[in-house]
């Protein structure tokens, strides 16, 4: 059990709180720097979606998870990041400055998107932003003289002033160096003013104003942050994938990165990548079991969807507190043993009162 | 001679058919104390929102003696209150429930972070220091309100008489001029109301705030207010000393009903 | 001309009405306990698959078939509600929100699975299938107004729903009940009203309804397993009409659906896809709470 004495402020603000985070976030960064030398290409590659959606999930949990703006059409940040990516990459344009456009225009649009955040909140914010999801996914597919429309657009390989990473494992590093720059930029917005700010209108709008935060400022901020992280994420993506169509930013892809979110554990950064290494995990390890199925259930086309649905209904009713949550349970447990009580995460039972009156 | 720091003049609101205040004028003095007193219904707390700029009046001003001079306060947006120097609590508790009191408090010292986006992404050593200021200021007000107990602690598994305190707290890392309370005391048993009516005169002896508050408990009315503005059904009924204000037959009917159960009620200034 | 415009708006309607029927559903839902229910697109396809299954596999004659469809829709969504949706009441909106996209899910890859009937689309042999009513025009039928009989009993149907349910909101004490419990669940307690039952039978009523949505539907789209996806639509128009208002609801899925019509035709490609959001997003620039929502504010 570790009780943490602190006789300093530094000792609060700092990222590693005391010796065990440096030692095994140390040992982390040191695996992941080993991965290819550890892992078969195939795993790399999924390795490096697990970053790609990481960055898109830190973006994401930044809004929804911190702020409490929900988004449902989060894909269409994805899809701005990933098209502008790829079409400055055709013209020429080097990866950095590419990549800086991606986020810029990303940002942009969130901006607009976030609109409506203004004037409206909760249901009608994520219908608005729904509705944001589809009006520029069918962009993409009507602008054909820029993306290609649903023919498709090819994406060229990443491209930095010479030097091209053209192999998993070159691509992957730079997947690893831009997620660890995006990480710690979250980390040290949620432990400064701006961070604040954003909890603060998550929990009580009308306090957070009287405490001085501008509300409209700071969610459109949140939106801006939150659409340029997604854009970064996409422009990964396009490379990755080197091929992109408008069907692959949307409605699903918009659910599956909530989904991400909300079982990673909403309201952590922990939970952003937990959440992307479950979406990335799941469909390798349904493919791993399908042999060990009935042939009918293992061909149907129909068992991802169950399998998602039944996972989202599992932790929204057993485990509310995402995989983080049950990450902190286990891990207290281990602190604690043999003291751990049973009752100690358990939330008090609240009454449903009027969200329309919040 | 002392100044006034906040005057209303003739401010009324209205809600669709309800005319929540009504004509309500009074003005607040530097370094003060002002309650105001009434009925349930009577629109103090309303008098509050008009002057947190939760509410628009439909009618009259606010004046407030600004750091940079008068200023009309109903032409301010919300969130320029507080750094106007205006700091409020909330009846019902309005705290960040999935954060630490810590937490809570540091969103107190908004108003006096002065970095902008870019440093705050990199955590430049300047902002470290501003972190360090804002946490040290937290301190303070931690020290003064004997909440080290709970620094850590979040806010949902506190129980009510803790949260109002941190609630009051929380007002007072802003480094307000002016303290709006609203029923600091409800809620509170009798050792916690004597706590509160304590550092009330703290705060206004050792921190100079002048203090604006709502309150019913009638006994910490008369130990702390040096005015008193007695209110009932959004008007003014009357405006003087607590003793005077008790003692006024309007007041007494509005409240108690009738004259007879006054003297018991009567309770000696401090 | 004039028959064109005539045309193009009853197809909006009756395609209104669907919108407007699944958002029912919504609001229902919303009203009564202030989840929202992203599943009721799914329980639409569920229903007609129902209907389907009664009418095929069962050999239930056609109305028999329409009745079982939608009781057994509604039992259902009392299930649905008592083993999915009642455990989780309390905790914030937007989990429950999550539950309910998981549902449909569940629901679209469990038809999915089905082996052959799952990925093929099916018809309903429902009596008036294919009817066309003709006024005006010539013996030959040339200029003639064509009405399509499935969207005009589309719009009967809808129009005979919405009276019986305003019946039964107005001079019933279900309609106060539920308003009381999605208010202040704890306080609808303490008064006796059995918030637990009250909230089964409004997830029954709403699936219901999704039902006879999809029964009407399946004649026009024909049934198949992402038949739900229409329910993406139902969400615009509930909030058009303002989320907590059930004729709201109604008059808000005509509004997308005549002018989803209208757009198909007269504006280029894609738009008719978009207009439902479209006209969203301009009534959440112009009137936040929709046409008939109410403004609430917080008390501080």
């Amino acid at each position: 059990m570790r009780f943490i004495f602190k006789t300093d402020y530094d000792q609060d603000i700092r990222l590693a709180k005391h010796g065990g985070h440096v030692f095994w976030y140390g040992l982390l960064c040191v695996l992941l720097a080993a991965a290819p030398v550890l892992l078969s290409e195939y795993l790399l590659a999924q390795l490096t979606f697990i970053l790609i959606y990481g960055i898109v999930g830190l973006g994401l949990m930044l809004l929804a998870g911190f702020t409490g703006l929900f988004s449902i059409g989060h894909a269409a940040f994805l899809g701005v990041g990933a098209y502008t990516q790829a079409v400055f990459t055709g013209m020429g344009v080097p990866f950095p400055i590419a990549l800086a456009l991606a986020a810029l225009l990303s940002a942009a649009v969130g901006i607009v998107v976030g609109l409506p955040a203004l004037r409206v909140k909760g249901i009608y914010l994520g219908i608005a932003t729904l509705s944001f999801g589809f009006i520029v996914e069918e962009a993409f597919a009507r602008w054909e003289s820029v993306t290609g429309g649903n023919a498709g657009m090819s994406v060229g390989q990443v491209n930095i002033f010479g030097w091209v990473a053209d192999s998993g494992t070159s691509f992957y590093f730079v997947c690893l160096v831009i997620a660890v720059l995006c990480t710690l930029a979250c980390i040290n917005l949620l432990r400064t003013s701006t961070g604040r700010a954003f909890v603060a209108i998550r929990d009580s709008e009308i306090s957070a104003q009287s405490m001085g935060i501008h509300l409209a400022y700071y969610k459109t901020l949140s939106f801006a942050i939150s659409a340029a992280l997604a854009g970064i994420g996409g422009a990964l993506y396009a490379h990755q994938i080197r091929f992109l169509s408008p069907d692959q930013f949307n409605i699903i892809q918009s659910i599956d990165l909530l989904l991400m979110v909300v079982i990673g554990g909403l309201g952590s950064i922990h939970g952003a990548f937990l959440g992307a290494i479950f979406l990335i995990g799941l469909p390798q390890a349904i493919s791993a079991v399908k042999d060990y199925l009935p042939e009918a259930i293992a061909q149907a086309p129909g068992l991802k969807a169950v399998i998602y649905g039944a996972v989202l209904i599992a932790f929204v009713l057993f485990e509310p507190l995402g995989l983080y949550g049950r990450w902190l349970k286990v891990r207290t447990y281990l602190q604690l043993f043999p003291f751990y009580r049973k009752g100690m995460f358990k939330r008090q039972k609240s009454f449903q009162k009027s969200d329309r009156l919040k | 001679m002392t100044t006034s720091l906040l005057s209303a003049q003739n401010l009324s609101v209205r809600f669709g058919g309800v005319l929540a205040v009504n004509n309500v004028s009074f003005d607040v003095r530097e370094g003060e104390v002002f309650t105001l007193i009434g009925p349930n219904g009577a629109g103090k707390t309303t008098v509050f929102n008009l002057i947190s700029r939760i509410y628009t009046p439909t009618q009259g001003t606010i004046d407030y003696a600004g750091p940079q001079g008068p200023i009309r306060l109903t032409d301010q947006p919300p969130h320029q209150i507080a750094s106007l120097g205006i700091a409020r609590t909330f009846q019902n508790i309005e705290l960040f429930e999935h954060a630490t009191v810590l937490h809570n408090l540091l969103v107190g010292r908004h108003t006096h972070s002065r970095s902008n986006l870019l440093s705050e992404i990199f955590f430049t050593p300047a902002v470290r220091r501003a972190e360090i200021e804002a946490r040290e200021q937290a301190e303070r007000v931690i020290d003064f309100l004997d909440l080290q107990h709970y620094r850590d602690t979040m806010i949902a598994g506190l129980p009510y008489g803790v949260r109002k305190v941190v609630e009051l707290a929380r007002a007072l890392c802003t480094q307000p001029r002016l303290l709006l309370l609203d029923e600091p005391s409800s809620g509170l048993n009798v050792e916690e109301t004597d706590d509160m009516a304590f550092w009330i005169q703290d705060i206004k002896h050792e921190l100079g705030i002048t203090v604006l508050m709502v309150e019913h408990d009638m006994s910490l009315v008369s130990k702390v207010s040096d005015r008193v503005l007695a209110m009932n059904q959004g008007e003014v009924l009357a405006m003087g000393t607590p003793r005077e204000v008790q003692g006024d037959p309007g007041v007494i009917e509005a409240y108690l009903g009738s004259v007879d159960d006054v003297s018991s009620l009567r309770r000696e200034v401090a | 001309m004039l028959f064109q415009v005539l045309q193009l708006l009853i197809s909006g309607i009756a395609q209104g009405c669907i919108y407007g029927l699944i958002a029912l559903g919504f609001v229902l839902i919303y009203k009564a306990t202030e989840t929202v229910s992203f599943a009721q697109g799914e329980l639409m396809m569920l229903g007609a698959f129902g209907g389907l299954a009664c009418m095929t596999f069962l050999g239930f004659p056609f109305w028999i078939s329409v009745i079982s469809a939608i009781a057994a829709m509604a039992v259902f969504g009392m299930a649905v509600e008592r083993l999915v949706i009642r455990p989780i009441l309390g905790q914030p909106a937007f989990s429950i929100v999550m539950l309910t996209i998981g549902i449909g899910y569940v629901a679209r890859g469990a038809v999915t699975m089905i082996p052959a009937i799952g990925t093929e689309t099916h018809t309903l042999a429902v009596p008036y299938k294919d009817m066309i009513w003709k006024f005006g025009g010539n013996e030959m039928g040339i200029g003639a107004l064509v009405v399509n009989v499935e969207q005009v009993v589309v719009i009967v149907c809808t129009a005979l729903l919405c009276a019986l349910l305003f019946v039964m909101f107005r001079y019933s004490k279900l309609g106060i009940a539920m308003q009381a419990s999605s208010q202040n669940q704890l306080a609808a307690y303490y008064m006796g009203i059995p918030v637990r039952a009250l909230n089964g039978l409004v997830w029954g009523l709403a699936a219901a309804v999704a039902a006879i949505a999809g029964l009407l539907l399946a004649p026009i789209t024909f049934i198949h397993a992402n038949m739900g996806f229409i329910g993406l639509k139902a969400f615009p128009a509930a909030v058009v009409g303002g989320f907590g208002s059930l004729p709201g609801a109604i008059i808000g899925g005509l509004i997308i659906g005549v002018v989803e019509s209208f757009s198909g035709f007269y504006l280029p490609e894609g738009f008719k896809d978009i207009a439902a959001y479209i006209v969203v997003l301009l009534m959440l620039m112009v009137k936040p709470n929709g046409l008939f929502g109410e403004k609430l504010r917080k008390k501080v």
